[in-house]
This record gives structure tokens, C-alpha cells and sequence, in this order.
């Protein structure tokens, strides 16, 4: 069954000079509350890519997101991480920023210092990346300041910072910038791009068309559990095949019964 | 009879002498208590935590049985104890019936399910916020354990602050296991019992206004402790 699944990102699986994919998914399900909320997803995300994800709401996005980064069981199907199945060592090698930036209840430097610390990162190594962290996310004159009563801009960026100081080849984004401003969505951006060029792997979910049009190389849009359209953002967007984006890049407030 | 006017004059000036009789029993009494709260948080604080993070087969269960534990009659508890420790009981041979030792056993068995069921409540609430990120950082269950305790630290402290209440006010466990034996483990509580009983309300009341006293500043030490690192370092 896996084997004849059809992979609905053709244009992203030859996008990047045929490279291997970093990670793919193979006929990934997953069901809650007795519905199907990912339907046979096969795609894959390939090395050094920005891989946009997007799609209405309920459409799946974050839960793709989730199951790719190992934190949802999918019903079926399968994540692979460089061919191999996802494992708690793939997981080590990948991060994930949430919509909702979850802040420890401890300062901002403690939230860059226990991420180090879960990746098995002490001592003085530790609170020299952590001060990098706080550098990079230009939060080093509040570094002491409890992380939970910093703005939501600075929070966010702690969170990406946090994400980035474990040096991941692969980052998840979970519309990190759907509540900030746009002075805010820039220092975010700026970090994500800055990481990108460094060689991090970029998968991010937006519903942004403008921050998808600024950052993305890839883009999947999701219709209803189901990859809708896949390939690069630049031909998706110049001439979508699929109703759903078509409407959505219409900006048509569209539903299943008027596609 | 004396009036209410002349016992608590009485009560005031034992006080204020602080004779060893009664700084003994006052001493024993907290070091019964801390300790029992102490141990009882060593064993209760991760249970509730493990409790409260953890899905596992007989959760649901357990989290009964600790709820249930939480309204524990304290005399069954000593009953219990009295039964284990006797010379004929199971742990005879310890020969630590009559003794602090004895009593401190009796109050962590009353205290730990507190500790437990309350952790378990915070913790819980705590984790749905974390689980996530702990999954993402791909944290261990120990790690997950000492982070979620760390975080809650000052919540705990007010679920600490309710072991030491139940302790700190117990006397029928006391009562059986220790015996209420002169200088060797007469707590406040039970001599406050033996005291009125035998009419020597002075010395019952002297005991019951330091009861009091302790309970108030232990309670507003936790929460003005509690309150300043909220605000310094916690939100």
C-alpha cells in the first residue's frame, strides 16, 4: 500500500536536484475523534529547502506539522527521516516553534539553558550558547526577565532562539508570526532566514501569502486532510492547478460545496 | 472555676516563661511534623507528578485511591500503625512503638496522599501547557518529572503548606502510636487533649494560642515567601 501511494509533491521531489529527501511521509493518516484529519499524505521535504505549508483552517496543516515532527502517532503510514523511520535520534536533529510560544516558568536565559540541557549541553558550553541565543534573538538586555512576561514578539523570538541554539537540521514552524505584529513577524523572519542560510531545513505553516511569497523556495497547500497542490512556490502560485488554491489565492471564501 | 480572663492570663504568662516542659513539647512537636512533611513530600511530589504527566494502565485508579487516602481517619491510621509497630505486629522487632519515630510514620501515612493528590492537580495542569515542548525537546520522564516539580515550585509550596496543616493539627494518630508519654512523646495537640481532660486549662490553652501561632506564621512565611518570588521570577 505504501509502495503505491502516489507522491503528491512531484514538483518539491525534483525541486532540489533529485537530493534525497531529508524527510518524507508515505501514505500518512491520522484520525481524531472518529474523523480523518490527514488523508494519504506522501510528500517530501528536501535539504535546505523553505517548505511553506498552507491551506484553510481545519485543513491539517498543524497536524501534518505534528506528525512529522513525531509528536502525533500517525494511524497509518509512516515519517521518514533520511530514509530511515523517526526515532528519537531524528527527533534530536529537528525543532519545532509553536503558534503559541510555550515559555518555561523560569528567565529567558533559563528557557535557552534547559533546551541546551535537554540535548545533553552543560556547563560552560551551555551558557555560551545560551548567550549566543539571547544575542541572536536580541533579548541579552532582558535576559533575567521571566520568559512569561516578556511581549508576545519577544517570546516568540525567545522560542525560535531556543529552537535554533539546539542547532537543528530540520525546524518546524507553527505560524509562529499569526499573532504578532508586523514589526514583530520581521525579527522572526529574519531569524528563520538567517537559520536557513546557515543550512537549517525550513518547514513552516503560514497563512500568510505575502510571508509565504517572502520566505518560501516549496509550498504544499492542504485541502481537507489531503495535499491539495505541491511544488515550487513560485510555479503553485503562477498557475495553481487545484480548485482549493485557486481559490485561495483568489482570496474566494470558498467551502467544499462551492469548489 | 476560673474565668475565661484569669486562664488565658495564666496561658500568657507560661508562655512568656517558656519552661523547658514546654518548650520541649512545642520542640517535639515541630520536629515530628517537619520531618513527617518532609518525607512526605520526598515520596509525594514525584508520585503526583508521575500521577498528573503520565498516562499508564491504572491511572485512573490510582488517582481514586490517592483522593480517596486524602480524607484518611486519622485513628484508623494509628490503629494501623499501633498494629504494624506492636511487639506482635510485622515491624515488632523495630521496637519503635511509643516513640517519635512512630509518630512520624503514622503523620507521613496521613500527610503523603495530600502531598500526592495535590501535586498530581497542579502538575496535571501544568503538563497540558508543556507537553509539547517536552515532546519536542524529547525529554525523559525523570527530566519531565524534575522540570514540571521545578516549575511548579511555589504551587507546591502551598500544597506542602496544606501537609503540614493536617499534620501540624493531628492528634488521634499521635495519640496511639506515641502514647502521649511525658518527655518522650507528648506533642502539643496531645497534651492539649490530656490537659483539658485533667482541668489544667491554663497549660491546654498556653499550647493551643503556640499551635496558633506556629500555624499563622508558617502559613504567612510560605505565602509572603511564595507571593515576592512570583512576582521576581514566575508567571
Amino acid at each position: 500500500m505504501r509502495d503505491m501511494a502516489p507522491d503528491t509533491s512531484l514538483a518539491m521531489a525534483e525541486a532540489p536536484s533529485a537530493t534525497p529527501p531529508i524527510l518524507a511521509t508515505r501514505a500518512l493518516c491520522y484520525e481524531a475523534g472518529g474523523k480523518r484529519r490527514i488523508d494519504t499524505v506522501t510528500l517530501s521535504i528536501h535539504a535546505r529547502r523553505r517548505t511553506m505549508i498552507m491551506g484553510a483552517n481545519g485543513a491539517g496543516k498543524s497536524v501534518l506539522l505534528r506528525l512529522m515532527h513525531g509528536l502525533l502517532k500517525p494511524t497509518q503510514g509512516a515519517v521518514l527521516w533520511h530514509g530511515q523511520s523517526q526515532s528519537a535520534v531524528a527527533r534530536g536533529a529537528q525543532a519545532m516553534v509553536f503558534q503559541r510560544p510555550i515559555m518555561l516558568r523560569r528567565s529567558a536565559r533559563a528557557n535557552l539553558k534547559f533546551a541546551l540541557g535537554a540535548r545533553g549541553i552543560r556547563g560552560a558550553a551551555c551558557a555560551e550558547q545560551a548567550e549566543q541565543g539571547l544575542a541572536m534573538a536580541n533579548l541579552s538586555d532582558i535576559a533575567h526577565s521571566p520568559a512569561r512576561l516578556l511581549s508576545s514578539g519577544e517570546q516568540q523570538r525567545l522560542a525560535v532562539a531556543r529552537a535554533l541554539i539546539c542547532k537543528p537540521e530540520l525546524l518546524f514552524l507553527d505560524e509562529p508570526t499569526s499573532s504578532l505584529d508586523p514589526a514583530s513577524t520581521q525579527m522572526i523572519e529574519d531569524l528563520v532566514n538567517a537559520a536557513h542560510a546557515q543550512g537549517v531545513t525550513i518547514v513552516m505553516v503560514t497563512h500568510d501569502l505575502g510571508q509565504a511569497r517572502r520566505m518560501g523556495d516549496d509550498v504544499i497547500f492542504l485541502h481537507a486532510g489531503q495535499v491539495a497542490e505541491s511544488g515550487r512556490l513560485s510555479d503553485v502560485l503562477s498557475q495553481p492547478r487545484a480548485p482549493s488554491t485557486r481559490a485561495w489565492l483568489q482570496g474566494r471564501l470558498y467551502t467544499d460545496a462551492t469548489l | 472555676m476560673p474565668s475565661f480572663l484569669d486562664i488565658l492570663t495564666e496561658a500568657l504568662g507560661l508562655i512568656l516563661s517558656w519552661e523547658r516542659a514546654l518548650s520541649e513539647i512545642v520542640i517535639l512537636s515541630l520536629r515530628v511534623t517537619l520531618t513527617a512533611v518532609v518525607i512526605s513530600c520526598v515520596l509525594g511530589l514525584p508520585l503526583g507528578a508521575m500521577v498528573g504527566a503520565f498516562r499508564f494502565p491504572g491511572r485512573g485508579l490510582l488517582t481514586v485511591i490517592l483522593n480517596a487516602l486524602m480524607g484518611l481517619p486519622p485513628v484508623v491510621v494509628g490503629l494501623m500503625v499501633y498494629l504494624t509497630l506492636s511487639a506482635s505486629g510485622p515491624m515488632g522487632a523495630l521496637q519503635l512503638l511509643y516513640t517519635p519515630a512512630a509518630m512520624i510514620i503514622a503523620q507521613t501515612i496521613l500527610v503523603t496522599p495530600i502531598v500526592a493528590a495535590l501535586t498530581k492537580q497542579v502538575v496535571e495542569d501544568l503538563h497540558g501547557e508543556y507537553a509539547e515542548q517536552f515532546a519536542s525537546f524529547g525529554l525523559t520522564a525523570r527530566d519531565r518529572i524534575a522540570a514540571l516539580l521545578w516549575d511548579a515550585r511555589y504551587s507546591l509550596l502551598t500544597v506542602a503548606l496544606a501537609g503540614f496543616g493536617r499534620a501540624v493539627a493531628e492528634v488521634g494518630a499521635v495519640l496511639i502510636v506515641g502514647g502521649n508519654i511525658n518527655h518522650v512523646t507528648r506533642m502539643m495537640t496531645t497534651t492539649i487533649a490530656l490537659e483539658t481532660s485533667k482541668g489544667n486549662l491554663e497549660l491546654a490553652l498556653a499550647l493551643g494560642l503556640l499551635l496558633l501561632g506556629i500555624a499563622v506564621i508558617v502559613n504567612a512565611s510560605v505565602m509572603a515567601l511564595r507571593a515576592s518570588a512570583v512576582r521576581a521570577t514566575y508567571a
